[in-house]
């Protein structure tokens, strides 16, 4: 595809973050603060895709997502690709890998579990079991499909 | 040699190791059988219930005298200031741990004990928070088995009523899968043990099946683990179907093994009628007694670099 057919214009530097599942591109923007660096951001949202049908994708200028981040980034779309660009070519693309932990993204679906009403941050256990994504706990020690859980 | 339990939080039974719930059923026995009136002198344990439980309060509170140590607290936070002053349990916590030796709470929400270990300058023991944990519950419970089966390993269980909501079996499960057990599950549809407990046992390839009633499998178990279906969980026409099915009477018991013994976390309503108290095969009210003696083992290794 060269560049002016590009559904989203390109960037000079930063990250492309491709491939996120329609309707994610909005909530991946709140999570990780992305509206908050000032800087040039572009927005698809449901873009045709061959692979996923409709797909959302984000990139942001002069910014570049650490190894962290892209395994957050997992427990929302564990099929993006994450491109870090410089000078309008990609010089990395980062491998997404499910974090171990989550801190502080997620409240407990558990409407009975303490971490409502003290101060402190969620935190849960992620695990891959047969293909899905659980979340246990640290608190409730409760487990949860990803579709449970509420940002 | 120092014990792996001391000054250590007591939260969850996923926490302990075999070896751990091991030498807490063994100072179990050794307590039970001689008494040490002396392993908590001069220590203060907090006991801390957030919500009334009667049984595990006082079965608390008699292990700590038994032990020669001093409690503090209160039987439900609706008598103290706590609540009407709306003050954070982690707040609370920091407080009452820094009075105290040892903090026993109970608490209506899942997680609190766990909370409180991260404000607690002392051990937390978990007497029950919400629907999550019950360990010392479990360690009763395996104290229990081990005193009538002379083993933990490789037994057959049955867990029979309300395996959905019953947070000792749920526990209890996760502690025997440790020991190679196999399980019954005999439970009506709507109180079916939880695919997540589920999925764990299948991940450790513990032996498990769900089957209609008793029964079926009574001449194999070595212990049968009956709990209450709550008739709220049903409209009344049902609840007299479903509670039939799962109430244990003698006749229930004709071919179970000599060495079979029924245990219930009390408090049994009609699930088990009176005249199986009769019975060689009843051992719940021992099991309620025994809870004395888990908890006197537990606080004495918490609190006690070696015994």
């Amino acid at each position: 595809m060269n560049k002016s057919q590009l559904q989203v214009e390109a960037i000079h530097n930063g990250t492309v973050i491709d491939h996120i599942p329609a309707g994610q591109g909005i909530k991946i923007l709140q999570l990780f603060g992305l509206v908050q660096t000032h800087e040039k951001i572009t927005v698809g949202l449901n873009l045709p895709s061959k692979a996923l049908g409709a797909k959302d994708i984000i990139k942001v200028e002069n910014t570049r997502l650490t190894a962290a981040q892209a395994n957050q980034l997992a427990l929302f779309a564990p099929d993006a690709t994450v491109n870090l660009i410089e000078d309008f070519e990609v010089v990395e693309k980062l491998q997404l890998q499910l974090p171990e932990q989550v801190e502080g993204v997620f409240s407990c679906p558990n409407s009975n579990c303490i971490s409502h009403n003290e101060p402190v941050s969620s935190k849960f256990r992620v695990r891959a079991v047969s293909g899905q994504v659980r979340f246990r706990c640290n608190y409730c020690e409760k487990s949860f499909h990803r579709d449970l859980m509420a940002v | 040699m120092a014990n792996p339990l001391y000054q250590k939080h007591v939260i969850s039974i996923s926490d302990f190791t075999r070896a751990e719930l091991e030498l807490v059923i063994d100072t179990a026995v050794m307590l039970k059988t001689h008494p040490r009136p002396e392993l908590l002198k001069h220590k203060v344990v907090a006991s801390c219930f957030f919500e009334a439980s009667t049984r595990t309060r006082l079965s608390f509170e008699t292990a700590v005298h038994r032990l020669g140590g001093a409690v503090i607290g209160f039987s439900d936070s609706g008598s103290t200031s706590l609540a009407k002053k709306g003050e954070t349990l982690a707040d609370s916590v920091r407080i009452i741990s820094s009075y105290s030796d040892a903090f026993v709470m109970r608490h209506p929400q899942e997680g609190a004990a766990r909370l409180a270990a991260e404000y607690s300058s002392v051990p937390v023991i978990n007497a029950g928070d919400g629907s999550n944990q019950h360990p010392t519950q479990t360690l009763l419970d395996l104290f229990t088995i081990y005193e009538t089966q002379g083993t933990l390993q490789g037994l057959t269980v049955a867990f029979v009523g309300d395996l959905k909501y019953g947070r000792t079996v749920h526990s209890l499960t996760q502690a025997l899968s440790l020991f190679g057990c196999k399980f019954y599950f005999i439970a009506p549809q709507a109180l079916a043990m939880p695919d997540y407990l589920c999925d764990e046992l299948t991940e450790k390839g513990i032996n498990f099946e769900f089957r209609d009633s008793m029964e079926e499998v009574m001449d194999e178990l070595d212990i049968l683990y009956m709990t209450r279906v709550q008739k709220e969980r049903f409209d009344e026409t049902e609840y007299v179907h479903v509670a039939s099915k799962y109430v244990l009477t003698p006749q229930v018991l004709e071919n179970a093994k000599d060495s079979l013994k029924v245990l219930h976390p009390l408090p049994r309503i009609d699930e088990i009628t009176v005249d199986v108290d009769d019975t060689p095969y009843a051992y719940y009210f021992e099991q309620a007694e025994n809870g004395v003696y888990a908890r006197q083992a537990l606080l004495a290794l918490v609190l006690n670099e070696s015994l």
